[in-house]
């Protein structure tokens, strides 16, 4: 066995039981306790089994979008890092979830309540913003050159972020404010999804990218070297650089709809497994990807309990522990 | 035999005289070049020599088929480049650029290994055979005991030589390399020099190296070719055309030349600058 299937298969196994364990344990965690041996006790029927109850139809869903979020920002901070050749990029750093913000929080303030499929309205914008901003990111890329430049990319996405930024405030400036506080707690980041539909909406989206990682990760690792010298090993890079765009894009804003702009998963996460793992990327993607799930899982646990019976939102849980993480990150770059 | 006909590449699109915005827009505005005609013998090392912006570079992606030329052709034993898959020209023609800046870092084997990634199917990991050829790049050229350290700890040399033995594990025929020396001290450019005699000696390997050292050349090329502003202003075997006339063409230096017996090659040595007519 080679090293690198060594290496996979071991952190595919550490990783992979990390993110198990914490999406099984996740659920018996809460004010009311209940035990895991009750849940899946046969013999009570499922309509008197309240532990049952509280596990698949209150918490389940919840530990299962955490999971899914976790994935998708950590996958798809390990693509944006490698597609714009800089360790502190983030899913964030090119105005997706600046462009999901703007859609969520416009439905907020509009007050659309329709639903679809268990999608609501807010839901349903916040993608489609999210959309929006990675159309006009990469129409600038594209713009000024028949290449793909990643620096342009880099400075359209931090603009676009502020520009959004702006409108934002604007618009909540406006509104009333119950709007404002419902905006305010989208831009935390929160879990709290009612059932399984949201995520059965937005898992496609994700499944869809993550088929593109998975082809992903040996082009890679030839961009970490440089484009030429990944054009003369045989990469396609423009077609590398636009499959990552936008599959890590659209992971990102499906992310981001079910559960908010959830900060810093999509940067600790891969630093934190390449200190680990190295930095071959076939290792260092589905590596983070299950710890993504398992970090974002275990801090909605601490963020669910920490104050209770008040919930604080998750995103201020990973904040917490992710600005320092980042802090600490900047300093030790030579 | 990799040959060029005159080969044309300005990628002027008309009014692209704004000034690049960021660094590597930059790439995009390089010097061109303009009919050029070279042909590069099986197991021959061929220097390009000229000043700067005079397309070097350039015509080392074109050859390498990183760009496709405006006009001409660029061909490998017959075959245009523009025919062949990406990867089919990467198990041909292997590229070494000046320096290196990793992303991430990798450790040396893993730079070697990358060097595999024609020779592998889409979703395939390495195989004992691809690690055993990556390591044989890496004793080749002389970075075997590296092996586990990490890229990024690495001296100038010792960089150089391990992108070289990733260049190697390609197992391409020809090997283009950019100003492999560039900055690198005197010490390490003896080494590079020596590396790349040997591997065409014992490799037959065909290399087109562009530099910008005059002895470096002529310690290494059995024959030379002479861009300026894009045009192939000489060519031909060492020898004859790295003279003291063509010097003082191109660079507008005054230039002794003379073959050096214990060196056992021709030797530049440099006098006064003149302005270049």
């Amino acid at each position: 066995m080679t090293d690198v299937r060594r290496r996979l298969t071991a952190a595919i196994l550490a990783f992979g039981s990390l993110a198990f364990v914490s999406v099984l344990a996740a659920p018996l965690i809460g004010t009311t306790p209940i035990s895991l041996r009750r849940v899946f006790d046969g013999s009570i029927p499922f309509a008197d089994n309240v532990d049952a109850q509280i596990f698949f139809i209150a918490r389940l869903p919840r530990a299962l979008a955490g999971a899914a979020v976790g994935a998708t920002l950590a996958a798809a901070g390990v693509v944006f890092q490698a597609l714009l050749r800089n360790p502190l990029a983030t899913p964030f750093t090119l105005g997706v979830s600046a462009g999901a913000a703007l859609g969520a929080m416009l439905a907020i303030t509009l007050r659309l309540h329709l639903s679809l499929w268990g999608v609501s309205a807010v839901t349903a914008a916040s993608f489609i913003g999210s959309l929006g901003a990675v159309a006009i990111v990469y129409a600038m890329a594209r713009a000024r050159h028949r290449g793909f430049s990643t620096n342009i990319l880099l400075l359209a996405g931090v603009t676009l972020n502020a520009f959004f930024s702006a409108l934002i405030l604007f618009v909540q400036y406006l509104a009333d404010s119950a709007e404002a506080l419902r905006t305010m707690r989208w831009l935390m980041g929160d879990l709290d999804i009612a059932g399984y539909g949201p995520l059965l909406a937005a898992l496609p989206l994700c499944a869809v990218a993550f088929v593109a990682f998975a082809w992903l990760p040996r082009p890679l690792n030839l961009l970490s070297l440089d484009t030429d010298a990944a054009a003369s090993r045989g990469v396609d890079v423009l077609r590398v650089q636009r499959v990552a765009f936008f599959s890590a894009s659209m992971a990102t804003g499906a992310a981001v709809s079910l559960g908010g702009p959830i900060g810093f998963i999509g940067i600790i996460v891969p630093h934190l497994v390449r200190l680990i793992v190295g930095a071959d990327h076939r290792v260092v993607l589905p590596a983070s990807a299950l710890f993504g799930a398992a970090f974002l899982v275990a801090a909605d646990v601490v963020a669910r309990t920490a104050m209770a019976p008040v919930e604080l939102p998750v995103g201020i849980i990973t904040a917490l522990v992710g600005g320092p993480f980042f802090l600490w990150l900047l300093v030790r770059q030579r | 035999m990799l040959r060029a006909d005159s080969v044309t590449y300005l990628h002027d699109r008309g009014g692209g005289a704004a000034p690049p915005l960021l660094p590597d827009a930059g790439r995009f505005a390089q010097p061109g070049v303009q009919g050029v005609t070279l042909r590069v013998e099986r197991g021959h090392v061929v220097g390009i020599l000229g000043p700067n912006g005079s397309g070097k570079t350039t015509l080392l992606r074109l050859l390498a088929g990183m760009l496709r030329p405006e006009s001409g052709t660029v061909t490998l034993n017959g075959r245009d480049l523009a025919s062949l898959a990406r990867p089919a020209l990467a198990r041909s023609i292997a590229v070494v650029p000046q320096e290196t800046h990793l992303a991430f870092d990798y450790s040396v084997l893993e730079i070697a290994l990358m060097g595999r990634y024609p020779h592998l199917g889409t979703f395939e990991l390495e195989g004992p055979r691809d690690v055993a050829i990556a390591r044989e790049a890496l004793a080749a050229t002389g970075t075997l005991a590296l092996e586990r350290r990490s890229f990024a700890t690495l001296s100038g040399g010792e960089k150089q030589r391990v992108v070289i033995a990733s260049a190697l594990a390609q197992q391409a025929e020809i090997l283009l390399l950019d100003e492999p020396t560039a900055s690198l001290d005197l010490g390490y450019q003896f080494d590079v020099a020596a590396l790349l005699a040997r591997l065409n000696r014992e490799r037959e390997l065909t290399i087109v190296v562009a530099t910008h050292d005059l002895n470096f050349a002529a310690s290494l090329c059995r024959s030379i070719v002479m861009l300026s502003e894009g045009r192939v202003v000489a060519a031909g075997p060492t020898g004859d055309t790295l003279t003291s006339m063509s010097i003082q063409a191109l660079y507008g230096v005054v230039a002794d030349v003379y073959p050096h017996h214990a060196a056992g090659h021709l030797t530049v040595v440099p006098l006064r600058r003149v302005r270049r007519d």
